[in-house]
């Protein structure tokens, strides 16, 4: 699970209204190099929450975000290696996503985060 | 129970449903090759038309070049619990092969699979997209953890990568992305089934359609309209069943015109591949002329689907 997918993940649990962002648990992780796409950078960025990818990226041990950007930002070749590193090339593997609201966990195995609920939370 | 040349894993105990698409039975519409796909077996018989060695190698050169844009069945990975390529899964990527210069034109940023299965679909997108190289990224989803895993494997095994979740149709996902997604594709369960199968454990979820096979899809469409961006395009799997003309209608009322990019019929049923996009947002003008009046083939719905339509 990239990072980018725990900026798009929020707890879907009935009845949950801030259920984002989720806490990243991370108990594995591994980076995987991609080549940059400045274009899809600034085309993602604005749809990006980017407390919680500064918030993802330090739980993962990635330090390098500021912790705000704007737009202008964008000009910066270093802020795009940056914020491409923490978006795209950390893997999260095993952990876990806690829901900020009622301390849910949500389990990440071989990558792949389950938002499967149980019957009582549809 | 596949077919000859066909994957061998056998499904047990799907049933059959009168008037339904057996998802089991071999298809003798769409011969496979030994790459399990239908582009393998595409190649004309020299001996059945006059052909010189140059159009042989042309037409040889075409049909490699479409072999290697689809995800390739040897590197699928499978599980006992996780749906099979299949016909349907076949049709959908055709569709998707026949699209492939939209598609490129098209420029999709964010693509989503619902109901990844096997990872055979998502995997052969993201091949045949592939010159659009790292400025596209994919997710997909499936209810069925297994099914999760197996995709990432396939999409491993092809070098590959996806965002794969597993989860309810795009349940925590579709809050965040709403709008964001330029291409979805979804082989939804179709088969009509008892209401009850609808959403099981395991296998069963991929195929478990409810009553005349639309529950999951009906649940599927508000959420492909949340997610698609203004400029996004849906494709889905139907079959006769379905009534496709009903979800056309439902879709048009929504603001969706449609096509029908593939359609194949088996001795007992009618699959369609249907792509949607918002009237009025004329991306291409191959698109702009379409609507789904004038491309729905109603007298062939009629002919081969008697009463089950």
């Amino acid at each position: 699970m990239r990072l980018l997918t725990h900026n798009m993940l929020s707890c879907n649990i009935k009845g949950v209204a801030n259920g984002f962002p989720l806490r990243l648990e991370a108990e594995k992780w591994v980076e995987k190099e991609v080549e940059l796409n400045a274009d899809f950078l600034r085309h993602i960025f604005p749809k990006i929450e980017w407390k919680a990818l500064a918030g993802a990226a330090r739980a993962v041990g990635y330090g390098e975000l500021p912790e705000e950007a704007d737009a202008a930002m964008l000009d910066s070749e270093d802020f795009l290696r940056r914020f491409h590193h923490a978006l795209l090339e950390i893997h999260v593997e095993e952990g876990a996503l806690v829901c900020p609201e009622t301390g849910r966990g949500f389990p990440i195995t071989k990558g792949i985060p389950n938002m499967l609920l149980h019957e009582d939370e549809v | 129970m596949w077919g000859p040349g066909g994957v061998t894993k056998p499904v047990g105990g799907i049933p059959r449903f009168p008037g339904s698409f057996d998802r089991s039975s071999p298809a003798p519409p769409f011969p496979r090759g030994d790459a399990g796909h239908p582009a393998a077996s595409a190649l004309p018989e020299p001996s059945s038309r006059p052909t010189c060695g140059c159009e042989y190698f042309f037409l040889l050169q075409a049909s490699l070049m479409k072999l290697s844009r689809t995800a390739k069945i040897g590197l699928v990975s499978c599980h006992p619990e996780v749906y099979e390529p299949c016909d349907d899964s076949f049709a959908l990527v055709d569709a998707l092969l026949a699209d492939r210069e939209h598609l490129i034109e098209h420029r999709p940023r964010l693509c989503m699979e619902l109901g990844c299965g096997s990872g055979y679909v998502i995997s052969s997108l993201a091949i045949m997209l592939g010159e659009l190289g790292c400025g596209v990224h994919y997710f997909a989803t499936d209810i069925n953890p297994d099914a999760a895993q197996v995709t990432r494997e396939t999409l491993e095994a092809h070098g590959l990568h996806a965002e794969v979740i597993s989860t309810d149709i795009a349940s925590g996902l579709q809050k965040r992305l709403a709008g964001m997604i330029d291409v979805v594709v979804v082989n939804p369960p179709y088969v009509p089934t008892p209401e009850e199968e609808v959403g099981c454990k395991g296998i069963t979820a991929s195929w478990a359609g409810g009553e005349n096979g639309r529950t999951v899809i009906d649940r599927i469409f508000p959420i492909a309209d949340e997610l698609l961006s203004e400029k996004g395009w849906l494709y889905m799997v139907t079959l006769t069943a379905n009534n496709p003309t009903q979800v056309c209608r439902m879709m048009k009322e929504k603001g969706y015109a449609s096509r029908i990019v593939v359609q194949r019929s088996t001795e007992e049923e009618s699959l369609h591949v249907i792509k949607f996009w918002r009237d009025g947002v004329i991306t291409n003008s191959a698109e702009g002329s379409d609507s789904w009046f004038s491309q729905f083939p109603f007298k062939s719905f009629w002919r081969s689907s008697g009463s089950s339509a």
